[in-house]
């Protein structure tokens, strides 16, 4: 059978349901085989939504996203959705069309040397050059996507490799020699871990995007509970563990909460779980949690000791290390150092001003949070709505909270939103943005609107690229240099690709118009003009230790 | 600090690229890397010369683990290892020299390996300290070109296990 044949059996052996795509010359023959499939395509309206839906995709199911490209620009536009993908840690697998073999070298028409170009974003790639490899270099790609830390892997496919016949034989496993994740933790590092644990005053368990991809969460509460430990989670730990619980410090770092990070500068154990202590989150290393010792739990050899030095590490999956952990963690009360953190969530919690005339984004993001009872699954793009959607809304379970946190990928949101609606259709799934970022990736409402996909698209418009307004405004003396926006109508906008759109200008129409968008079965986009001026607080400046925040 | 890492590699296209990869967008700095084929052909062996605190090498090797392609890491043991650095040399060499410069080369247990009116070719292995002691000796003729592998290095008696 042919290549592409040899592709479709392959994806169909690894159970891939969905496509995230945009077709082209190279990758013609695929499409061909794509128009009676099993398989479901979806056309995106750029490469870059195709790569992101599929990273939404794979966030919310757990499950390997898969998107498709053709050669070329086709290609060189995935590497923005890669690089995101890899800073996260999302499981995709990315497939591009190549010139021929023949052609390779030549700087022939639509030809990019993706392999070289996409080295540093992708966790591993493939130029296939014999379509006797292609069924193990599929099974090996999808092995190494969502194994040990997860990641994107792309595989490169010149034409003629596609058109060429073979054998199709799919291997039963992947033997890499040089790839053995570590899944089980070391017994005396637990023991000793947990001896730490037991004699620590003042713990604090900090959670990463690794709970939720090991599905550790209810271990963590579990320890959490047992221990009286708190937790803060970073964004990307978000919905590790309930944002609602008492021992929830929410998140920490630039934009976290005062409790969360006083209670980094105070304690004296530290137990990461999953997480690679990411300088937005330590702020000025040596002034970072300076009396505390740290337990890093993580399957990622490389991120022990890369930013924070690391005294107990544990290597493996958080799942199967916190399970072990926990019959070693005796109960505590702790009542001291949990009445430490009640005083600080008391005096300083995160606050808006209520009585404002103007529509506040946080009470927008607070009344998304009321009306869909905290159930909705919440994406958004990058700025300031991303840090008000993260501190406003609580999150209580995983895979309820996707956004780009490495990177910081404006225009993630509204392509990642409708993967993510793909892979949990029971949901309501509302994609936070802002309008600068919304500008980004908006010929994807017509992705949204072809396929009917009942994503929410709340636009907090305020006018501006506000994270950036932002620092000009405490930074830079007000001198708001290319950051204020002249929007098009976003209304018309959204009713020219067939959506329902509303504009919320006045403060008594937000609740309404929020109800009637929620009720709607189908794809909605809110237009919401939000106070210019409104600042995320609080806030450490690039540089400073997490102590020094201003503002909240 | 200098540290010598042997690394068994998949013998494939793109392979360096990868690791020379890794080492710019980490800012690790490479003092010399070389690579060539093991008994296996299916595995290659580089010896990467790499300088920095225990910190950085340890970040060094944990990120080159993570590559798919390496299969292997050996930080050497400077002080049991044999290693070696070749070089070829290029000096001025008028006939009233020649006989001074050959005399040297001898001492360094070199060999000429081209010569012509006015020049030579010098063919000299050793470690490090002695190919540059050598080149410091010939500096005074007036050097014209140098080429040098960097250093290869094996364990003694050790297997460098796949």
């Amino acid at each position: 059978m042919s290549g592409a044949d040899i592709l479709i059996k392959s994806l169909l052996a690894e159970n891939v349901e969905v496509i995230f795509g945009y077709p082209g010359g190279k990758v013609i023959h695929i499409y061909d085989l794509l128009y009676e499939c099993p398989i479901k395509h979806y056309l995106a309206r750029h490469e870059q939504g195709a790569i992101h839906a599929a990273d939404g995709y794979a966030r919310s199911t757990g499950m390997v996203g898969v998107c498709i490209a053709t050669s070329g620009p086709g290609a060189t536009n995935l590497v923005t959705g890669l690089a995101n993908a890899y800073m996260d840690s999302v499981p995709v697998v990315a497939f591009t069309g190549q010139v021929a073999t023949s052609q390779i070298g030549k700087d022939s028409f639509q030809e990019a040397d993706i392999k070289g170009i996409t080295m540093p974003v992708t966790k591993h790639n493939y130029l296939v050059t014999d379509v006797n490899d292609l069924a193990k270099t599929i099974k090996d790609a999808f092995y190494i996507a969502k194994t040990g830390r997860p990641g994107p892997v792309l595989i490169d496919l010149p034409v003629d490799v596609v058109k060429a016949e073979a054998e199709y034989s799919y291997p039963a496993e992947s033997d890499l020699p040089g790839y053995k994740p570590t899944y089980k933790g070391h017994s005396r590092q637990v023991k000793l871990a947990a001896e730490k644990i037991n004699k620590a005053k003042k713990p604090v368990i900090f959670a990463g995007g690794g709970v939720i991809i090991s599905e550790a969460a209810e271990e963590l509460k579990e320890l959490a509970w047992k221990g009286n430990i708190p937790v803060i989670t970073s964004l990307m730990g978000l919905g590790s563990f309930p944002g609602d619980d008492q021992l929830s410090l929410g998140m920490p770092g630039m934009h976290g909460t005062r409790y969360a990070n006083y209670a980094f500068c105070e304690t004296d154990l530290i137990i990461a779980i999953g997480t690679r202590f990411d300088d937005r989150v330590t702020g000025r290393l040596d002034k970072f949690a300076s009396q505390a010792e740290v337990i890093h739990i993580d399957i990622d050899p490389a991120e022990i000791s890369k930013n924070v030095e690391i005294l107990i590490p544990i290597v493996g999956d958080a799942k199967n290390i916190v399970r072990e952990l926990l019959p070693l963690i005796k109960d505590k009360d702790r009542k001291e150092w949990l009445s430490q953190i009640d005083d600080w969530k008391k005096s300083h919690p995160l606050k808006y001003n209520n009585n404002a005339d103007e529509i506040l984004p946080q009470s927008v993001i607070e009344s998304i949070y009321k009306i869909t009872e905290g159930e909705a699954l919440i994406v958004t793009e990058v700025g300031q709505h991303q840090m008000w959607a993260a501190q406003f809304y609580k999150y209580s379970k995983p895979r309820t909270f996707f956004s780009s946190g490495g990177l910081g990928t404006m225009g993630y949101g509204l392509p990642a939103a409708y993967g993510v609606q793909i892979g949990r259709p029971d949901k309501t799934v509302v994609n936070i943005s802002g309008d600068g970022s919304f500008q980004m990736n908006l010929q994807e409402l017509a992705t949204i609107s072809n396929y009917k996909i009942p994503v929410k698209t709340v636009i907090l418009n305020n006018g501006t690229l506000g994270m950036v307004r932002q620092w000009q405004e405490l930074f830079f003396e007000k001198r708001y240099s290319a950051t204020m926006l002249d929007n098009p109508d976003f209304v018309k906008l959204a009713e020219a690709f067939g959506i329902f759109a509303l504009r919320i200008v006045e403060k008594e129409d937000l609740l309404p118009a929020l109800n009637k968008a929620f009720e709607y079965e189908g794809p909605v986009l809110l237009d919401i003009k939000v106070a210019q001026e409104e600042n995320v607080f609080p806030m450490v400046p690039a540089g400073a230790g997490i102590k020094d925040m201003i503002g909240g | 600090m200098k540290h010598i890492l042997s690394v068994t590699v998949l013998n494939q296209p793109g392979v360096l690229n990868r690791i020379t990869g890794l080492f710019a967008r980490r800012n690790f700095n490479i003092d010399s890397l070389n690579v060539g084929e093991t008994e296996d052909p299916s595995y290659s062996r580089m010896t990467i010369v790499v300088k920095g605190n225990d910190q950085t090498l340890e970040q060094v090797k944990k990120q080159l683990h993570k590559l798919i392609d390496v299969i292997k890491i050996t930080d050497l043991d400077q002080s049991n290892i044999v290693d070696r650095d070749l070089a070829l040399i290029r000096v001025n060499c008028t006939r009233e020299h020649r006989s001074e410069i050959i005399q040297i080369v001898d001492t360094f247990r070199g060999k000429v390996v081209d010569l012509s009116t006015d020049n030579v070719m010098i063919e000299a292995t050793g470690t490090e300290n002695k190919i540059e002691a050598l080149i410091e000796v010939l500096k005074d003729f007036g050097i014209q070109d140098i080429v040098r592998t960097g250093i290869i290095a094996l364990g003694r008696g050790q297997l460098l296990d796949k």
